[in-house]
Order: C-alpha cells, then structure tokens, then sequence
C-alpha cells in the first residue's frame, strides 16, 4: 500500500516536472527571436520534458501492477534521435544563410553545408546571398 | 575457436544489446524471449556487417556507462540551466555564438557521439562538420567567451570518449 502511495506520488511529482519543461520549450520556441537561438528551446527543455512525461507513464503503470518498459525504449530512441533532428535544423539555417554566418573553420577549407560543387556554387550565391565561410 | 566466435559475434555488444531491446519490448522476461532475443542478436548483426566495414572494434564498455552517466547529469543541469535562460533573460542581453571546436577523434562513431552529447547538453548545438572532418561547428545559447566552451568541451566529452574509443 506504501509503496502504491510512493508510486502515486513520484508520478504526480514527474508529470508535474514533464509540465513545466515542455512549457518553458513553448515559450522559448515564442521568445527567441532568431532561428538558432530558437533551435535551443525545445532540442533540451523538450527531452527532460518528455523523459518526465516517460517515467511518470513507467512509475503509474508499476502503481497499477502492470510494470511496463516499452518507455525506457523510448526514451533511448529519442535520446538517440533528437540531436539529427535539430543537427537538420541547423543545417538547413547553415544553408539558406537565415542566421549570422560562422567563419571558416581554422584547419579546413569550409564548413561542409556550404561546400557545394564548384560548378553549383554561382547558383547558391545568386540565390542565397555571397557565401561566407 | 576464436575464429568462430567472431564470425558469430561480429559485434558482441550489439548482440547483448538487441537481446536486451526484444525483451524489453515483450514487457516480460521470460526464457523463451531470451533465446529468441540472442538469435536475433547474432542473425542481425552477422547479416548487417557487411555494409558496416570499418566499425569501431572494441570500446572500453565501463568507461562508456560513467560516460553516460555524465552525460545524462548534465542534461538535467542544462534543462534547468537553459529554462532559467529562457524565463529570465531578455533576447537583447543574450549571447550567441559560434564556436569551432579543433576534432582530435578520427572515428566517424565517435564524432557522432561527441555531436549528439553536445547537442543535448548545456546551451550548445552542434551545427555542423568541416569538409575534411576535422572540426565541429557549434552554436552556444549564452556564453561570453569561445574559447572557454571549446575547452569544456574538449575536456569534459572529447577526452573521455577518446580514452571510450581507443
């Protein structure tokens, strides 16, 4: 019966946590200003939000004698998944030229989103503006 | 002997790994899954080594969980971190930057490893990769000085996921 309780509990205290992250990603999605700042927001707030979500969905299920892990696969997957989607993102800005350009990198030529064949690279600058870096 | 047991194994880890992932994903242990898991954990990996030719050969498993643990501590000190950022900080007063960090690891695995830590972990994003491999763009939330980010990172993740990958 304690133990229920404890479940009970740890699973009101995670959704609680899992509520205010995913809120503070929303925000910060609405707040920042500037398309790589933006990216931040939701890539971190968003996976301890959802890692709460998880484990209050694992701790409930334990409370009700139905242990479940299908969450901590899951969680695994997404931990695994989440930096690609925000790496694309960021690629995609890279591309299109949306944020300030970094410069180029010290030991290589370029950076490798802006490294487009020689013969593509006119293209890319007419339509994007000059390619720095 | 050996010989056999590594045409078996092309990868033990993956084996116990993919083992470990079908039971969990039957929700309950029970010896036949745990069969049936080691036979898709040897079938799938000896059939999939061919497109997989220069994987890493061994990584130091015991330093790869105090990796992780790391890893996941400093997830949680990001979130509230960046949270804290994200409520209290007004746009004007932040500070972007991008910060290139040199690469000492050759691995692809490892690089990819090192881009996924970094993008989960405090304030930073990794953007993107040189085009000869040999640095990482990465783009910070709020951080004063470049050059102090570049260390972190190179000591905290880099280090250890090369002593992980040697």
């Amino acid at each position: 019966m304690t133990l229920e309780l404890f479940a009970v509990y740890a699973t009101l205290f995670l959704l609680s946590v899992g509520a205010v992250f995913t809120l503070v990603a929303a925000i910060g999605l609405v707040k920042l200003n500037d398309p790589m700042t933006r990216l931040h927001a939701p890539t971190k707030a968003a996976t301890v939000g959802i890692g709460a979500f998880l484990l209050a969905s694992m701790s409930h299920s334990f409370a009700l004698g139905q242990g479940s892990f299908h969450e901590l696969l899951v969680l695994a997957f997404l931990f695994v998944t989440a930096p690609i989607s925000a790496n694309f993102i960021a690629k995609v800005n890279l591309h299109k030229r949306a944020c300030d350009m970094p410069d180029a990198p010290k030991h290589d030529e370029m950076w490798s989103t802006l490294d487009v064949p020689e013969s593509d690279r006119k293209i890319a600058t007419e339509k994007n503006g000059p390619a720095t870096g | 002997m050996t010989k056999v047991l590594n045409w078996l194994f092309p990868h033990p880890l993956m084996t116990v790994i993919l083992a470990v992932v079908w039971v969990m994903l039957q929700n309950k242990v029970s010896a036949g899954m745990v069969v049936f898991g080691l036979i898709l954990g040897i079938i799938i990996p000896r059939a999939t080594a061919v497109w997989w030719p220069d994987r890493p050969k061994a990584i130091v498993t015991a330093k790869f969980v105090v990796y992780c643990i790391i890893v996941v501590w400093d997830i949680i000190v990001a979130n509230i971190e960046v949270a804290w950022i994200v409520l209290t900080k007004p746009n004007s007063k932040l500070r972007p930057i991008w910060v290139e960090v040199p690469l000492d690891l050759r691995q692809p695995e490892a690089i990819t490893l090192l881009a996924g830590t970094i993008t989960l972990t405090p304030g930073t994003v990794s953007a993107d990769l040189s085009n000869e491999g040999r640095s990482l763009l990465v783009h910070a939330l709020d951080a004063a000085d470049a050059d102090a980010v570049r260390d972190e990172i190179k000591h905290r993740y880099e280090r250890r996921l090369k002593e992980i990958f040697e």
